[in-house]
């Protein structure tokens, strides 16, 4: 047998970007970049209203030459008017009544872009507007009825032990709180974008921006009525997803495809930064209240959380992002008595959706918000709260999974400590504040993140990957995992060149395209480096077998292929994700095992507070996590540092405006995202202990970082003023300057 | 306002070194000339001066092509992220030793993520390193605050571009055009 | 992108008298078009209403930065904020120019951007007008009958209103030099670092003569429907001194008269009454610069 043990060649190295060198040269391929013979455009006609009954669309303005267009209602649907995901409600086009504003009705082409954009313009849209539900608040009260009997998508009830008699239990003192987390939009710098063509005898292909294509394959095949072989996904080069392209691509490309097989010419959709951002999915807003039972020394005996999101107004992802909230809404931390009950809840937004961290941000934000509440309440410093409750090695999650590794999380906190100065800072600001115009502030949270599919999500995806020798014996990685910026091709070639023992430019990874490539699932859930890299792993092992078995020396692997390959033809192996043994999970009590294994970490921010301006700004950024074996360390920097900066936006300054359920801030120069000015210095470090799942050891990274940064901002923003008016209370992100003079004169401070 | 739309013009013009004569009307945005040429490694992320995504140098300064009306290149010397190599004095060719020091340095230093601002990110910090060989932390967040990333948190990017610098200086290969100091 | 680009005009007049004689012939048909950097956003998002431009881009009188013999520097129109920034006599002389000139955009769009175009375009939330307006900018309009020079405190009569004529442009700015020792104040608070539209602006500058307040400018922006000017507040510093300017009670009452002169409105970018109390905050850092300026050399 082989793979017994692998040595690092690879894994470990900070290699060259794969497709680095056609990135900086602009030659890679973004669906804007491609042209089609005979190739038109195609909008979208959307709803002005956030709810109501459509009486008529008008295509009748004189101005406007409407023979030459092609032109597509919810009549010229095929198969089925829905966009297959979870649940079947939401329609590619609605049909009828709308549920959020911008929901598209109609599709229009033409080949000439400026004409297209005045005839979208010159379409008559009639609704009868109907009332709709614009906040949780609003959907909890049911005044009106959108979604089902109740409005609500999904709920969840995790219990641990007996919560009612931890807070019955003598001496403890309660500790409550509420928090909010506003929208955040993912703000890719490539906008959506889908090409689709249709001809009868090859049915239908797309090619656009996209995380999923089995997904956007799966969406497709109902619409069409076609057979799974006469639809093809490709992906092309994909200017940043971060879950923003994981469901809504199905939609797009769904629209593509029905103006391509109604106008018979390619027909290229490219949304404008408008579009995207007032008509696509957003992060779930979300309330979540605390009621925590402590004992006068820190320990934490109950925790009763209520946890609930807006879902928007169609079911889309709402679930799954639910799940993965309602189980990180406890945290890394061994509390005997947890009962966590969440609900998805329907308003008239336009549908919230994947957004890297998928309601850990939201649900983590709120708890590590809280624990400085309660440390405060038995008078411990936050650190010393939390060290007294961390999980360890053997301890138990709120979902009764016993720990078969130490977290380290204590040793994460100090190393977070010492690089950032804690000790010395926390004194010197306790000091210097008073006198400041500008107060400091330091601040932490201590997080983890699952890393793959909830539960038995993984073994229900039962994911293939597959490597193919080519003749001059390179081999090529077959998998639908997208690279999106996150360093898949790299990563996929450092695991399989490993476990080859081959050279890293020997590897090539195959463009996802489903007429080519194996279902090796979604890039989605930070599981791309561990699931999908654990599977290319093998199959890179398996195909060595190959060779051995068929009596090739495997010293040289690469010759070995070729050899192969010229005396017996093609050598292609796969590899499919199998459960390992031994774990449980009951998908209806939602106990169990909910991940394979977590990624661990501890962040701190030091921030600054102007009380001239009440701008808040993060001065200086620690993140210390153990994602076990690092891959490649700049890939694995490049995405914590990328994720906290878009933490850093999430807890200060990215703020959706919203006005009747429609997003009033659309555009780049009104919802502010940092800039390189902006930024702080990020630090990042890495301590490694290696996972059996993942290849070489290695465990998902992606999500990791957004799910800690805005607590510590906001706890570094409590800490820099606590020496006003006996010290204000921040529980709501994003934390605007606006939102902090309003707490100051709260406080009676301004 | 239908119908008796104003006629194209021909835009002369110097691209990457070569003279072209650009077609369009004179409202069209130089990023939609020039992206219809051929030259689509210029991009569109959000159309309106924010992102930064289609920044090229127009007479040697930073500008974002789609707030520049095509009647405005008239004359101007054009240089996109496919004339970087040239800039630096390289001949372009599929070698990774033929790129523009800043464009080696975004691959080696992890400065490109998704790659879809990395275009106007490598023309822009080009265009800063062209003007001061040696420049701070500071100096190199302020030249590239009008290019939005996304992905990197910017880390990697002000790495990268202080890589360049080095390797810049260390092999005098200081691009040629003397511009005005900034 | 919503705009229809087809269906605008954008001429390229070679002089100066080749733009008026065409908006002279044609009155209200022609606008102005400079950096572009206001009129193509409005393109993209398919609310650019006129449809005839001239552009300027080649006309050299609108050009140029010529500081004269009284001191006073004379600007063209189609001054960048960049050369702005790359003249380090005029940044020194009015370091609030330079000032707003950094803060607006960034590097690519104070390439474009032009100081005539921020003028003409007169949105209230411009940053390199307070600064103009706080220096006592003159403008020099021409027409194809000639040239008149308005006070820029006189310029912008209401919200993106002004008193250009249809067939006038704004040809330079003046910029007179400072009657004493000269302290200036600049602040944007916006959105963000860089990429930012402001919340609240203010430039401010007092001149000072024997340890005395002789003239003082308060210029705001994105507090009322133009760029203004608080002139109450401007009047009230008159004659001060640092002990005066020290003095609490004193302080109080100037900070407490700012509202009166004032009138911020919550928008998509920030509320009312954040604006206001960081107006007054703005103004009370402006008044602890000049009573530090006025105790020290700048009081000699």
């Amino acid at each position: 047998m082989v793979g017994e043990t692998i040595q690092s060649n690879w894994v470990g190295r900070s290699v060259p970007r794969r497709e680095g060198v056609s990135k900086v040269t602009g030659r890679a391929c973004y669906v804007d970049d491609l042209s089609l013979p005979g190739m038109i455009h195609g909008a979208t006609v959307r709803s002005p209203v956030a709810r109501g009954s459509v009486r008529a669309l008008r295509f009748d303005d004189p101005s406007i030459p409407w023979k030459e267009f092609t032109i597509v209602t919810a009549r010229d649907i095929p198969g089925k008017n829905v966009v297959t995901l979870i649940e079947h409600d939401q329609p590619l086009l609605a049909d009828g009544v709308v549920n959020h504003p911008e929901e598209p009705l109609a599709l229009i082409a033409h080949e000439d872009k400026y004409l297209l954009e005045r005839a979208r313009a010159a379409v008559k849209v009639e609704i009868d507007e109907l009332p709709g539900l614009f906040s949780i608040e609003e959907a909890e009260a049911k005044r009106h009825v959108i979604w089902g009997e109740d409005n609500v998508f999904k709920s969840f009830q995790i219990e641990r032990g007996d919560v009612g008699k931890a807070f019955a239990a003598p001496g403890v003192r309660i500790v409550e709180g509420e928090y909010r987390t506003g929208a955040q939009e993912q703000l890719y710098i490539e906008p959506n974008g889908m090409i689709a063509q249709w001809s009868e005898a090859d049915g239908l292909t797309v090619w656009g921006s996209l995380q999923c294509p089995y997904y956007v394959h799966k969406a497709l095949t109902p619409m069409f009525n076609l057979p799974d072989e006469k639809v093809r996904v490709v992906q092309l080069e994909t200017g940043g997803g971060f879950g923003g392209k994981e469901e809504y691509p199905s939609m797009l490309a769904g629209h593509a495809a029905l103006l391509a097989r109604k106008s018979g010419r390619p027909v290229k959709m490219i949304y404008d930064r408008a579009e995207d951002m007032v008509a696509t999915t957003k992060r779930h807003p979300s309330r979540t209240r605390h009621r925590t039972a402590v004992t006068a020394d820190g320990k934490i005996l109950g925790m009763d959380i209520e946890f609930l999101l807006d879902g928007g107004a169609y079911a889309t992802l709402s679930a799954v992002v639910l799940s993965r909230g309602t189980i990180h809404a406890s945290g890394p931390y061994d509390v005997p008595n947890v009962r966590i009950r969440s609900a998805a809840l329907a308003t008239n937004h336009p549908p919230h959706g994947a957004f890297r961290g998928f309601g850990a941000p939201q649900s983590i934000f709120a708890l590590e918000k809280h624990l400085d509440r309660v440390a405060a309440a038995v008078g411990l410093e936050p650190e010393e709260l939390r060290r007294r409750n961390f999980l360890k090695h053997g301890g138990v999650t709120a979902t009764g999974q016993v720990l078969k590794e130490e977290p380290g999380l204590n040793a994460l906190m100090e190393r977070a400590m010492k690089e950032s100065g804690w000790a010395e800072k926390r004194e010197r600001f306790a000091r210097e504040n008073p006198e400041a115009r500008v107060k400091r502030g330091l601040g932490l949270a201590t997080f983890m993140h699952g890393a793959g599919f909830t539960g038995s999500g993984e073994r229900n995806l039962a994911s293939v990957v597959g490597i193919e020798g080519l003749a001059d014996g390179r081999v090529r990685v077959l998998a639908a995992s997208t690279e999106i910026g996150q360093g898949t091709n790299t990563i996929f070639s450092q695991v399989a060149a490993d476990a080859l023992g081959v050279d890293f430019m020997d590897v090539e990874v195959a463009r996802p395209d489903t007429k080519f490539v194996p279902n090796s699932g979604p890039t989605v859930a930070s599981r791309t480096v561990m699931i999908v890299g654990k599977l290319v792993e093998t199959a890179a092992l398996s195909l060595k077998q190959v060779l051995l078995d068929a009596g090739y020396e495997v010293g040289d692997v690469r010759e070995a292929v070729r050899r192969y390959i010229a005396e017996r033809g093609p050598l292609k192996v796969y590899s499919q994700y199998k459960q390992p043994p031994g774990v449980f999970w009951d998908d209806k009590l939602y106990r169990g095992e909910a991940y394979a294994t977590y990624a661990w970490a501890c962040y701190l921010a030091e921030v600054s507070v102007d009380t001239a301006t009440y701008e808040a700004r993060v001065e200086d950024f620690v993140a210390v996590q153990d994602v076990g074996k690092v891959v490649h360390p700049v890939l694995a920097a490049g995405q914590i540092e990328g994720g906290v900066a878009q933490g850093i936006g999430y807890a200060l300054c990215e703020e959706v405006v919203w006005k009747q359920g429609r997003m009033m801030n659309g555009r780049m120069t009104n919802y502010i995202m940092p800039t390189a000015a902006d930024a702080p210095p990020i630090r990042v470090f890495f301590a490694e202990h290696p996972t059996p799942h993942g290849p070489q050891g290695a465990k998902g990274i992606g999500e990791l970082p957004l799910d800690g940064v805005a607590p510590a901002v906001l706890n570094a923003v409590e800490d820099a003023l606590r020496d006003l008016g006996g010290g204000l209370k921040f529980s709501s992100i994003p934390l605007l300057p606006e939102r902090v003079y309003e707490t100051f004169v709260k406080g009676g401070l301004a | 306002m239908s119908g008796a739309f104003p006629v194209k013009c021909t835009v002369k013009c110097t691209v990457n070194g070569a003279a072209q004569e650009l077609q369009g009307h004179p409202m069209e945005r130089l990023l939609d000339s020039l992206r219809d040429t051929g030259l689509t490694g210029t991009k569109e992320g959000c159309g309106e001066g924010e992102c930064g995504a289609c920044t090229i140098l127009m007479d040697g300064e930073p500008v974002n092509s789609c707030l520049v009306p095509l009647a405005q290149a008239e004359g101007a010397e054009l240089c996109t992220v496919e004339g970087l190599p040239a800039r630096a004095g390289r001949k372009v060719s599929e070698d990774r030793a033929a790129l523009h020091p800043v464009q080696a340095c975004f691959v080696s230093e992890g400065g490109a993520q998704c790659g879809i601002c990395t275009p106007g990110m490598l023309v822009a910090a080009t265009a800063l390193l062209e003007r001061n060989a040696e420049p701070t932390d500071a100096e190199v967040r302020e030249a590239l605050a009008g290019n939005l990333c996304r992905c990197t948190g910017y880390m990697k990017i002000v790495n990268s571009v202080m890589a360049a610098a080095r390797e810049m200086r260390a092999g005098g290969n200081r691009a040629a055009p003397p511009e005005a100091g900034r | 992108m919503r705009g229809n680009a087809p269906q605008y005009r954008l001429e390229t007049p070679r002089t100066l008298a080749d733009a008026l004689a065409k908006l002279r012939a044609e009155p209200g048909r022609w606008r102005a078009f400079a950096g572009g950097t206001d009129l193509m956003v409005l393109l993209e998002a398919g609310q650019l209403k006129h449809a005839d431009y001239l552009s300027l881009h080649r006309i050299d009188e609108l050009k140029g930065l010529v500081r004269e013999p009284s001191g006073a520097w004379v600007l063209g129109a189609l001054t960048t904020y960049a050369e702005v920034l790359e003249h380090p006599e005029l940044a020194r002389t009015f370091p609030n120019l330079a000032a707003a000139a950094r803060e607006t955009g960034a590097w690519a769009i104070q390439n474009r951007g032009t100081l005539g175009g921020n003028l003409a375009n007169a949105s209230p939330a411009a940053d390199s007008v307070p600064a103009l307006l706080a220096y006592d900018a003159e403008l020099e309009l021409r027409s194809a009958s000639g040239a008149r020079w308005v006070p820029h405190a006189q310029f912008h009569t209401g919200y993106k209103t002004t008193v250009l004529k249809p067939d006038e442009l704004i040809a330079r700015i003046r910029l007179p030099a400072a009657g004493g020792n000269r302290f200036h104040f600049f602040r944007k608070v916006g959105t963000r670092r860089f990429q930012s539209i402001s919340k609240v602006c203010l430039a401010a500058r007092a001149d000072l003569r024997g340890g005395r307040v002789i003239d003082a400018r308060l210029a705001w922006g994105a507090v009322g429907p133009v760029t203004l000017r608080s002139a109450h507040l401007e009047r009230s510093l008159a004659g001060l001194s640092a002990a005066d300017l020290g003095d609490a009670k004193r302080r109080s009452a100037l900070l407490s008269a700012l509202a009166a002169e004032i009138t911020p409105q919550s928008d998509v970018r920030s509320t009312r009454a954040y604006r206001l109390k960081v107006s007054e905050n703005l103004l009370g850092e402006f008044l602890d610069g000049l009573v530090a300026f006025a105790a020290g050399k700048g009081g000699a």
